[in-house]
């Protein structure tokens, strides 16, 4: 600790070094001890919370599903989490009320221009298209970039965003992009916000990335999720 | 570029989200010494320097709390470093620059209490940047903080001698220059992107 | 021991409310100006920033003048940044468990509450010279200045930025928002709006005395 930091004005009687130590030691503990507690107390509604926002998302892009089923997605496959693991969790899937698949939920990010924008997009495979979106984090500029969150136009966007794959290789048949506002002629564009085209094209970035690299795999273990149906709700 | 490329975290920090500017980190200092270019250049560089040494403090301090399960304890860790980084510049300045030492005054200890400093550190973590790409954001946040500092220093030089209305005097005038440099830096918006 | 004048002044009514106005800690002695600027983009985060500073403030003030009398001289600016940083993770805990909405909103400004001077700054000239009763008070008053200059920043750039108050719509669809409030150049000018008008306010006043007295 910085005993030193106090300015050095000479005082009758100066306190001995093990008293300074004793005194920062013994304030050191005292605050850590505030600071464990407050952590341990708010702990538990913190989780709360978080996964309170992360159900709420999943919800609202994936329109029309009751309950849904978490799942992680690696190198090895996919496997089926409990809602205790939800933390590891990087694929949702939305079922309606007959337990039928409406679509999986999956992450995408990007810089954008104040840092990362992570956005969460829920996918219809039946259609093969992106049926919702919702901004998950980002602190882009308020009144200009952050109209990624809430620009009627711009969410007009991933109602139907067309990610086809192709039916041979498997892979993505035509990856997303951004263009100009009002410049949206083909199916898989998405239309751009003049005044934050950066915010709107990582946008676009997130979802092109997280499609590329994703959707193939999802598409051929969709019995995986469908099976989930019937397990656990 | 791409975004975690070395070259646009500097021009980020630097100019982009410039600290001052954009961030509203570091305004006392800011506000306090940018009087003149002759101490506003000085100050510049002791932020930056306080800024690299806290920048790799933090980064390997980080790297413990996070081994050992114990991030809560990292904000007051963070200020523990830095207070101690700002006592070791003060005595480097005062063996060295004793004239330097005493131009910059009251503001050597106020570093601790400098936003920018520990705002950067606390960034980095959130970014989780590596050790060389926090190596180039704390260079170019207090590069941005410099600029900031000389370029305000410039302008309030010139406005000594400008005809202000008495209510506008002082702080409001600062203010309101250092709102139209933001918006000048607003213009950097894209950059390198 | 150190030569402390430990005469408690009598807990007037100037205790209180010096840090509402007269030492406004953001109007008057230009202390916590990041925050200030930084959060007050709605007048609802900077209520919440507002109210936060105020609580670490009243809590460190409560602590430091309890232990006013323990800590050596030496080691005094160490013990009130530790103090004050636990009292601030602790907020941010707090925060982070009442709304997750708030806590992104404020982001790393939270944790920056450790490094407003108008805290560390009553912790030196106050809290360290004073009984327990009065810092709390005189720490209130000055949470409330801080709060309330706050607002006052933020509630200016809601109006004109998004064309709200507190989240409350308040002109027709057909408003166009004045974006430049919002970004950062629109904190710079409003406070100094809020300045020039007080300095005018103030001259007009003096000009009233003067005239009545002669």
């Amino acid at each position: 600790m910085n005993e030193t930091s106090a300015p050095t004005i000479p005082e009758q009687v100066m306190p001995s070094p093990f008293r300074l130590i004793a005194t920062l030691g013994l304030i050191a503990m005292l605050s850590g001890f505030v600071i464990v507690l407050v952590y341990q107390i708010t702990a538990e509604p913190i989780a709360r919370n978080q996964r309170e926002a992360l159900e709420r998302a999943v919800f609202t892009v994936l329109p029309g599903a009751e309950s849904r089923a978490l799942f992680r997605a690696d190198e090895t496959g996919i496997t089926l989490l409990t809602d205790e693991e939800l933390a590891q969790a990087n694929v949702f899937a939305g079922y309606d009320n007959q337990g039928q698949l409406v679509g999986v939920a999956l992450t995408g990010s990007a810089r954008g221009y104040g840092g990362e924008v992570r956005v969460l997009y829920g996918y219809d495979p039946a259609a093969e298209k992106i049926i919702g979106y919702t901004v998950l984090q980002s602190s882009e500029t308020p009144g200009l970039g952050d109209k990624i969150e809430d620009d009627p136009n711009f969410l007009a966007n991933f109602e139907a965003l067309e990610v086809s794959l192709d039916p041979e290789t498997g892979e993505v048949a035509q990856p997303i992009v951004t263009v100009k506002e009002g410049a949206k002629t083909e199916p898989w564009e998405i239309d751009g916000i003049s005044g934050a085209t950066v915010s709107s094209e990582a946008v676009g970035r997130a979802l092109r990335e997280s499609t590329l690299e994703w959707l193939p795999r999802v598409v051929s273990h969709l019995d995986v999720f469908k099976q989930a149906a019937g397990e656990d709700h | 570029m791409a975004p975690d490329s070395l070259g646009f975290i500097f021009l980020n920090a630097f100019l982009i989200n410039n600290f001052v500017l954009a961030l509203f980190l570091g305004l006392c200092p800011f506000m306090g010494v940018s009087g003149k270019i002759k101490t506003a250049a000085p100050m510049g560089a002791a932020v930056t320097f306080v800024m690299l040494v806290a920048s790799s403090c933090a980064f390997g301090i980080n790297r413990l709390l996070v081994r050992f399960d114990i991030e809560y304890l990292r904000l007051i860790a963070y200020i523990a470093v830095i207070a101690s980084a700002v006592q070791l510049v003060e005595m480097t300045i005062k063996k060295f620059s004793p004239t330097l030492f005493r131009m910059l005054g009251i503001f050597l200890p106020l570093i601790t209490t400098n936003c920018a400093i520990l705002g950067m550190a606390l960034f980095q973590t959130f970014l989780e940047y590596s050790f060389i790409q926090s190596l180039v954001y704390s260079l170019g946040a207090g590069a941005g903080f410099s600029l900031a500092l000389i370029l305000m220093a410039g302008m309030r030089e010139k406005l000594d001698l400008a005809n202000v209305p008495d209510a506008c005097m002082g702080t409001a005038a600062a203010l309101m220059i250092a709102g139209l440099l933001s918006l000048a830096f607003m213009g950097f918006a894209g950059l390198g992107g | 021991m150190a030569a402390d004048p430990r005469q408690p002044k009598p807990l007037t009514r100037q205790t209180l409310t010096e840090g509402l106005w007269k030492e406004n800690p953001v109007f008057v002695m230009l202390l916590g100006l990041c925050p200030a600027l930084a959060v007050s983009n709605t007048a609802i985060n900077a209520l919440a920033m507002g109210l936060a500073s105020t609580f670490v403030l009243l809590g460190s003030s409560l602590l430091i003048s309890l232990l006013r009398n323990f800590i050596p001289k030496q080691v005094r600016i160490a013990s009130y940044i530790i103090i004050i940083a636990t009292f601030v993770t602790a907020v941010d805990y707090i925060i982070h468990a009442l709304s997750l909405e708030l806590y992104n909103a404020l982001g790393a400004f939270i944790q920056l509450i450790v490094v407003n001077c108008a805290i560390l700054g009553r912790a030196e000239a106050f809290a360290s010279k004073n009984p327990v009763r009065h810092s709390l008070v005189n720490g209130f008053g000055m949470g409330a200045g801080f709060t309330l200059a706050l607002v006052m920043v933020g509630a200016v750039r809601e109006i004109l930025g998004f064309g709200s108050l507190f989240g409350v719509a308040l002109f027709g669809e057909q408003f166009q928002t004045w974006a430049v409030f919002i970004l950062p150049p629109g904190g710079f000018f409003v406070l100094s709006f809020w300045l020039v008008l007080f300095a005018v306010v103030a001259k007009r006043r003096a000009a009233k005395e003067v005239a009545h007295g002669s």
